[in-house]
């Protein structure tokens, strides 16, 4: 969280401290138990898509990959839809929000949502709310990725 | 035997993201922002290709796996076509994550219409 | 002419504007709370029938004045003055409300503190000979506040267990001259802004129970008065956490607070609703206030009731900028006459 640095008075950390005290806490090792578990067991559905793109439909390495990812965000957009993907997030927390289908989710949940202010203001920009940093930060660390690695290659081969 | 490797790698990955949430109140959008710039990082670093060949799903589910993608598509673009490869590789790598995202996202927002918590 | 003037902040009302009608309104989740029997009308479809969530909360507040109205049997088109506002960005819910009621319109915007701040203007302006009547209403929906300062519904994120639930729900109060009518206004008391540097918006109560502390200590020196001269002190959304924190700074200023100090936010669900820290919203005190409470007060069970309805004035650009959530407390005193 961005905060600007503004110095606390006495009386301000004072009453952060009270604060503290009177919330109440996450259940922590809960939290993380279901964090897991669902986290784990959508990794796994990814993996029996990996075989049955492998062993089923013959597809290579990149198609594969490819094939689980677009049936994850089939399935992640279905979900969202039926209001599903939601009760799922505030049970499993970071299960369901790190795997793919919790990107999926957060460009499937702006576009329905906003879906009244019309299919282009509305639905076409707010869909990108939450995912567009991914893509923002992904893509550009991959660029960055891409000129390093670059000029590694330039001087190693050179 | 490949499923529990799967689901032990899938799992603790969502965990570092449960504890994020829990102990840095980081929103979901910025936890997604760090796993996939942390993706590319560590497939960067070579760090991340062996728990892919060990866990296979397990690592490219989530969405570190999305920044692996990211990561290898640009070297192997870089290695095939030079430097216009670090601009090309890494979109092409993950188009179709990407396109089904955006196309299944329209289609579900024509389909469905949210509906209140209770 | 007697000065209304009470100390630093406070004014006393002494034509006594009476509450001469109200009503509420609330939705599916509010009214299997322990308050759904107290509201007049509760609904089962959040959209009312409308198109989107932001027309069926206008929708509701347009529907909560014209019960109040017609419960005092009077038109639209002779109430002086409609006083309203919401959540929502542009107060729109009060300005579309005001565009169907055509009742002379102020639209005030003080969060969650919108219902005290409606009924201390409304009854100042009667007292002082500006109006002969007035209406005070005000609304929010879980919905529309969702998509304001969270996240999209669907969205799969976790609530904090300190974060509070916004209440679905309206409530319209008639203030007349008409001394016919048992409650009250008799004082008022406006609250200075106030912030502790509290940045969590998933933590409102405590970015406003320093306001709420505030606004009390200041009615009660400003008026002479000590705790036990209310029969009920009532905050507007604090929630359980703000609710807690409120006891122990009142505590520590010497102001003991007791049985007799209650919280919207902690009544209008019970815990098994899962609504964590309870509920929040302008919607959380009006519906509690016009239906509930004073009902309580016709009942006799409650003399006289400060009202205190908590706002936070913050909005998601100034916390995306990093700046702390500024707080708002007005108290209105409500005697049974």
């Amino acid at each position: 969280m961005r905060t600007l640095k503004q110095k606390k008075t006495p009386a301000q950390q004072e009453y952060d401290a009270l604060v503290k005290q009177v919330s109440p806490k996450s259940e922590v090792p809960w939290s993380l138990v279901k964090a897991f578990v669902v986290g784990g067991l959508i990794c796994c559905l990814g993996q029996a898509f990996n075989d049955l793109g492998e062993k089923v439909f013959m597809l290579d390495k990149k198609g594969v990959s490819a094939f689980t990812s677009m049936a994850l965000i089939f399935l992640s957009a279905l979900f969202t839809g039926l209001g599903v993907y939601d009760k799922l997030g505030q049970f499993a927390g970071a299960g369901s929000i790190v795997p793919i289908t919790g990107f999926a989710n957060s460009i499937v949940s702006p576009a329905m949502e906003f879906k009244r202010e019309g299919f282009v203001l509305g639905v076409g920009a707010k869909m990108f709310v939450v995912a567009g940093p991914v893509l923002v930060y992904g893509i550009t660390a991959s660029v960055l990725y891409g000129v390093i690695y670059f000029i590694v290659q330039m001087i190693m081969g050179g | 035997m490949m499923y529990l490797k799967v689901f032990l790698v899938g799992g603790l990955i969502c965990v570092v993201g449960q504890l994020l949430i829990l102990f840095t109140n980081l929103t979901s959008a910025r936890i997604l922002v760090a796993f996939v710039t942390a993706g590319v990082i560590l497939t960067a670093l070579g760090l991340y290709q062996p728990l892919v060949d060990w866990a296979g799903a397990g690592a490219t589910v989530p969405l570190t796996g999305f920044g692996y993608s990211l990561a290898n598509g640009v070297k192997e673009a870089v290695q095939e076509k030079g430097i216009l490869g670090a601009l090309t590789g890494g979109v092409s790598a993950t188009a179709g994550g990407i396109a089904a995202a955006v196309t299944f996202g329209y289609l579900a927002s024509v389909l469905f219409t949210p509906k209140t918590k209770s | 002419m007697m000065d209304k003037k009470r100390g630093k902040q406070s004014y006393v009302l002494p034509d006594k504007p009476r509450v001469t009608a109200w009503a509420s309104m609330a939705g599916k989740k509010e009214a299997a709370g322990p308050l759904g029997a107290t509201f007049d009308e509760t609904f089962e479809d959040d959209t009312l029938g409308e198109k989107s969530w932001e027309r069926a909360e206008s929708k509701m507040l347009e529907h909560v004045v014209d019960m109040a109205l017609s419960k005092a049997k009077i038109f639209a088109d002779s109430v002086d003055l409609f006083l309203g506002g919401d959540l929502l960005n542009q107060i729109v819910s009060a300005g579309y409300t005001a565009r169907s009621l055509g009742i002379p319109f102020l639209g005030l915007y003080g969060a969650c503190s919108t219902m005290a701040e409606s009924i201390m203007l409304g009854s100042m302006l009667i007292d002082g000979g500006f109006a002969h009547n007035a209406v005070c209403a005000t609304c929010s929906h879980f919905s529309t506040a969702e998509r304001q300062y969270r996240f999209p519904l669907e969205l799969g994120s976790q609530r904090t267990p300190s974060a509070q639930w916004t209440v679905t729900g309206a409530g319209a109060t008639l203030l007349t001259k008409d001394t016919t009518h048992p409650i009250a206004v008799e004082a008022a008391t406006v609250g200075s802004v106030y912030d502790l540097k509290q940045t969590d918006a998933n933590n409102m109560g405590a970015a406003m129970a320093p306001a709420a502390m505030m606004t009390l200590k200041a009615h009660l020196s400003d008026m002479g008065r000590k705790v036990s001269d209310y029969d009920l002190i009532v905050t507007g959304d604090l929630g359980h956490v703000g609710y807690d924190l409120m006891k122990i700074l009142c505590e520590k200023e010497g102001i003991c607070l007791d049985k007799r100090y209650i919280d919207c936010g902690c009544e209008v669900f019970d815990e098994s609703q899962d609504v964590h820290a309870g509920g929040s919203g302008c919607g959380c005190s009006a519906c509690c206030l016009n239906g509930w409470l004073y009902g309580r007060m016709l009942s006799g069970e409650v003399k006289r009731m400060l009202f205190m309805a908590t706002g936070a004035l913050m909005s998601p650009t100034m916390s995306q900028q990093g700046e702390s959530i500024p707080s708002v407390a007005h108290a209105v005193s409500l005697e049974v006459v």
